[in-house]
């Protein structure tokens, strides 16, 4: 099943590298090349998925959706906005917190990079590799929120103030039913590596593995990651009809592009999230027992398995944005404390007992 | 003589009732608040809805207003006048603490005419700038007086009080609007969901709202002022953009309340048309509402379904009458051109496609969750508040008053088929929502009971180019989209009216807001604004 | 080398702009100095980027407001021509339709929205009431055309107008966009007195063109 494992290629081309050159001009240049490799995905990616967007919706609401901008099917609509959006005016308010201002939307981009550094593409695939990848992941991520606080507060506006404090409420307390949920995964798989609760789900995939509280914690997953992309219905923060633009109303240009960049990556980043921890990553799908079919399957490369994967999910997410009104901020947070949260802690406690005991598969 | 005339008669002997055009009892100023009150709490009939209030001025007699009553029980109308004869200092008692409404309808007459009302809490100017010369729809106003002021304007956090001191002098004093220590948010005039330009000054307590001070005029176009220089035909054509959403009925309350004075009858193929076409704009407004609604609550695709929907319906109206939103088809003496060939085929195959849709609607919102959570118990209305307030319509059948114009004072086809007047309860967001859905089914009953029974005829009379009225003031009413619209016709004669008024179906609304909001969040006060369903260029006219 | 500017829109045949004279006039300035190679084709691209993706302002005032919902509703389907979305800031948002009636009590603040917007901004002026007061020209409170208080770029008659109509205008800013300068050049610097006598010439005409249209 190792036909397309990226690591010797990557060793050797280290290897390689090595051998003509002084070590530390090696570390200078291959941090350039993956920090170069990185920015790149984001931004092919983030256009990706804003135009997979587009037309997601359109085709929710019996439109078309863009159709004309580069040929058929409007391909270049996105690269288009692209564009504009780098030339367009960046505004300086008079009477902002400069510093914080112009940091705001770097911390929020940051955080998304750091996060998106960590998705296992393929086997030897991923970016950042630790032990406690997972934890880590966590960590970058709440980065994020600071960006969106400190992008209200330093607006000096009031719509920007209320849609930050709106967030920061909801993002903190959704990050403990995604922490919960993940631990339910990490118990199931033993590590907090993200290499290894892949190779871990080598069998079956998490979901199927942990049967009915790994479903149950993926359904909690999902619903709390996406009050963490701050998506519909849990759009609070930005509530275009309640807050104009929320904690980005004052921001133009390119500042803007970050935010709407982010938010769009957040996106892949938590479907990226949930299908190593419940879909088994990059890892292909085997079924005990049908070794012919397995065999099939190792054939088609990690790396595709994993953006059908997540791309997937990512379509979920879509339709439940598209499809429901938005949640009003007490019941946002009604249902993370006083349902959420609760069910997740149980699902855990279950989870650890079948583990325990060897109830699962 | 009706029996509330004979009582006022009794109280104030020497009120007069005048007969010219329609009934009106004159009331002397110094006895007028003991009327209203006689009136208000009478026990068998008691006036508990105050439709409007009218300012006028009479010229040498001077400045007045007129009160338009109406019982919530029986549906007996009545209208009272009085008068104050001194221009410059105009003095009229307030009647606020009896009908709630009076605050705000007070402050239209104030602002328009300079008559200031005693012990209204709140005498700020409302559609006009606040500081606006003159009072612009006296017949001495000067229309070149107040130039175009590019100058960001300065609300003020306090109001304006004149109250009666013991000793008889008038005098004043300021209540706070907005104190230092709130945090006032402005939402508005450009904002996604005020559905046009209506400004909320709210003040907000983390997200609960305390209180909400709406600022108008932000679309005001002086349109009464406009018609008073306009023949009958012309100022019709100002009522389509009052409300858009309602332009078939507006214009319909115009044309029947000249047809009324001018003594013109219509044929009964004209009636049928008009009551047709009221109907389809019915339906076509809470489509509208439907997917406004949705939106503002963040959900985006139920408006495309509306919307959809909608589209067919002005695609039927587009045949006949050419327009799509605005259409300039009633004309005084019936409708301007004969329906289309098809009309009656496509009307009837719409509503057939619109009862199959219908359920697609109520699966992707009314059905949701997320949705029902947000509406259900949120922003109640009592029956006692909506009547007080004057919020005619679905909102006030939500609450459970029947009020609907159709049923209580017919006109057109209305007396002849059968429909339900549909009431709620509840008086939440909920039953104001379910409120218009259920009344577009309705509207689809009324239309298949008309649409295969149309009369052959004339579908409009021959009428002269300039058309004079008889003296007299001359009201009627319509029930639009969003509540009862009257329109009043002050004539002297001429070929254009000495004064037009008409009542705003969305001032109560807007007034209301702060009523209903309060103690709700933020989200809550866009979707209450979403299930008021005003529409901005009908309140500022 | 040089680089000669065009005014071409992909779903839209030159030849189908009926009142192109003004544009012609812009494109011949334009044309006059020419641009190197490289800044030239930059700029091409910048400006196709920009004419591609005009977000516009939700800024209804009244009934026209409603038809441009209608033209971003299912039938109509702005989204088609790269107007994806209407931002409610004004400033993420890169035009204006100034929907409806503009009173005297909103002027200012409209100027304020306008002066809100980032670089580069452009003014869509629709319907008779924004063009000249329309119906309440007599009015009291009613501004007779925006023109006196914001700049316009393209003016769209009707009242309101059909969505034929306002995707001819949009066009037709989409077409002004793409023959304006970026890169070597100033894009919309303070005009000079005998500049500002060509725009008012050229939007003057643009206007009585667009009145013979309708």
């Amino acid at each position: 099943m190792d036909y397309y494992n990226l690591q010797p290629i990557l060793l050797g081309i280290d290897r390689y590298m090595n051998s003509i050159m002084p070590g530390w001009l090696v570390t200078v240049l291959e941090g350039l090349a993956v920090g170069i490799f990185i920015m790149l995905m984001y931004i092919i990616l983030a256009i990706i998925l804003i135009y997979m967007e587009r037309k997601v919706c359109a085709a929710f609401q019996c439109r078309i959706g863009p159709n004309r901008v580069g040929g058929k099917g409007g391909l270049l609509q996105v690269p288009a906005d692209v564009i504009k959006m780098l030339t367009k005016e960046v505004i300086t308010l008079k009477n902002s917190d400069k510093f914080l201002y112009g940091l705001a939307p770097f911390l929020v981009i940051m955080a998304s990079i750091l996060t998106f550094s960590c998705l296992p593409w393929n086997k030897g695939g991923e970016v950042l590799h630790m032990n406690i990848g997972i934890f880590f992941v966590l960590a970058a991520s709440s980065i994020g929120v600071l960006g969106i606080l400190l992008a209200g507060w330093s607006s000096n506006s009031k719509y920007s103030l209320i849609g930050a404090i709106r967030s920061g409420a909801m993002i903190i307390s959704y990050e403990l039913s995604i922490g919960i949920s993940v631990l339910t995964m990490v118990v199931i798989s033993g590590t907090m590596d993200i290499q290894g609760i892949v190779e871990s789900q080598a069998g079956a995939w998490n979901i199927f593995r942990g049967h009915i509280p790994a479903i149950a914690a993926f359904i909690i997953y999902l619903i709390a990651g996406n009050a963490e992309a701050n998506r519909a219905p849990f759009d609070l923060a930005e509530a275009e009809q309640e807050l104009t633009a929320g904690y980005h109303t004052e921001y133009s240009g390119i500042h803007f592009g970050f935010f709407y960049l982010a938010e769009y990556l957040n996106l892949f980043i938590t479907s990226g999230i949930a299908t190593t921890l419940f879909l088994g990553g990059w890892m292909p799908l085997h079924i005990a027992g049908l070794d012919g079919f397995n065999a099939v399957m190792d054939y088609i490369p990690g790396f595709i398995w994993f953006i059908g994967k997540t791309f997937f999910i990512v379509f979920l997410l879509m339709w439940i944005r598209w499809s429901f009104p938005r949640l009003r901020i007490d019941q946002v947070l009604a249902l993370e404390w006083k349902y959420l949260m609760p069910t997740s802690l149980v699902i855990l406690i279950v989870m650890t007992i079948c583990k325990v005991y060897g109830l699962i598969f | 003589m009706n029996r509330i005339t004979e009582k006022i008669l009794t109280i104030v002997p020497e009120a007069v009732v005048g007969t010219n055009g329609e009934e009106i009892v004159a009331i002397p100023k110094e006895s007028f608040r003991k009327v209203a009150e006689a009136l208000r709490y009478d026990t068998e009939e008691p006036m508990d809805f105050l439709r409007d209030i009218v300012g006028m001025d009479w010229g040498e007699e001077g400045l007045g207003t007129l009160y338009y009553l109406e019982c919530t029980s029986t549906y007996n109308r009545i209208t009272l006048k009085t008068v104050d004869h001194d221009r410059e200092n105009a003095f009229l008692p307030s009647v606020c603490n009896l009908w709630k409404t009076a605050e705000i309808k007070e402050r239209e007459v104030y602002d328009f005419f300079g008559i200031k009302f005693l012990n209204n809490p709140d005498m700020r100017r409302i559609f006009l700038r606040e500081d606006w010369k003159g009072y612009p729809l006296r017949k001495d106003y000067d229309m070149n007086s107040n130039p175009l002021n590019m100058e960001n304007e300065i609300n003020a956090d306090d109001t304006d009080e004149y109250f009666l001191n013991p000793d008889g002098k008038i005098e004043g004093r300021k209540n706070i609007v907005f104190g230092k220590e709130d945090f006032v948010v402005n939402i508005g005039p450009q904002h996604p969901s005020t559905h046009g330009v209506l400004r909320m000054r709210t003040s907000v307590e983390g997200e609960d709202i305390r209180r909400i001070d709406p600022i108008l005029g932000y679309i005001h176009r002086g349109i009464e002022k406009l018609s008073e220089s306009l023949t009958y035909p012309q100022t019709l054509a100002m009522t389509d953009r009052l409300d858009y959403l309602s332009a078939h009925q507006n214009r319909h309350a115009l044309c029947m309340c000249i047809e009324k004075a001018a003594g013109i009858e219509i044929s009964e193929r004209a009636q049928y048309i008009r009551t047709i076409m009221d109907e389809l704009q019915r339906i076509d407004s809470h489509l509208l509402f439907y997917s406004c609604l949705a939106m503002d609550m963040g959900a985006l695709t139920p408006f495309f379904y509306g919307f959809r929907e909608r589209e067919m319906i002005l695609d039927i109206m587009e045949e006949t009458t050419g327009g799509r939103l605005i259409q300039n088809y009633n004309m005084i003496g019936g409708v301007q051109a004969d329906i289309h060939p098809t009309f009656v085929q496509k009307t009837k195959e719409f509503i057939i496609h619109l009862r199959k849709v219908i359920k697609d609607y109520h699966d992707i919102f009314t059905g949701s969750v997320i949705a029902r959570n947000r509406l259900i118990g949120v922003g109640v209305l009592s029956r006692e508040d909506a009547i007080s307030l004057g919020t005619t319509g679905g909102t006030g059948r939500a609450s459970g008053w029947s009020n609907d114009v159709r049923k209580h004072h017919p006109y057109a086809m209305y007396g002849k088929v059968d429909f339900k007047e549909i009431t709620y309860t509840e008086g939440d967001s909920f039953a104001r929502y379910m409120v218009r859905m259920d009344e577009i089914m309705e509207s689809c009953r009324i239309i298949e009971q008309l649409i295969d029974n149309i009369p052959e005829g004339e579908y409009r009379v021959k009428t002269k180019p300039v058309i004079k009225l008889p003296e007299g003031i001359f009201t009627s009413s319509v029930e639009t989209s969003r509540g009862e619209f009257d329109v009043m016709i002050e004539s002297r004669g001429d070929k254009s009216p000495y004064r037009l008024h008409y009542r705003s179906t969305g001032l109560p609304l807007v007034h209301a807001m702060d009523t209903i909001c309060r103690g709700g969040k933020i989200a809550d006060l866009i979707a209450i604004g979403g299930t008021l369903d005003f529409v901005i260029p009908d309140i500022d006219r | 080398m040089e680089v000669k500017k065009r005014t071409s829109i992909m779903s839209m045949k030159y030849e189908e702009f009926k009142n192109n004279d003004y544009l012609e006039e812009m494109v011949r300035q334009l044309n006059m100095d020419g641009a190197g190679i490289i800044l030239g084709t930059l700029d091409e691209l910048i400006n196709w980027g920009r004419s591609n993706s005009l977000w516009s302002l939700t800024f209804g005032t009244s009934c026209c407001a409603i038809e441009f919902m209608a033209l971003g509703a299912a039938r109509y389907d702005m989204a088609r021509f790269g107007f994806e979305v209407t931002r409610n800031s004004p400033r993420q948002a890169d035009m204006i339709m100034v929907l409806g009636t503009i009173t005297y009590r909103m002027a200012p603040v409209l100027k304020r929205l306008y002066d809100q917007m980032a670089e580069p901004k452009y003014v869509v002026a629709v319907g008779g009431c924004t063009i000249s007061g329309g119906p309440f020209i007599k009015s009291y409170h009613v501004v007779n055309g925006i023109d006196k208080i914001i700049p316009v770029d393209v003016y769209i008659p009707g009242c309101p107008p059909r969505p034929e109509a306002f995707y001819y205008g949009m066009m037709q800013l989409q077409r002004k966009v793409k023959v304006q300068k970026f890169l070597g050049g100033i894009n919309r610097k303070e005009r000079k007195p005998e500049e500002t006598e060509y725009v008012e010439n050229t939007s003057a005409e643009n206007k009585s063109e667009n009145g013979r249209h309708e």
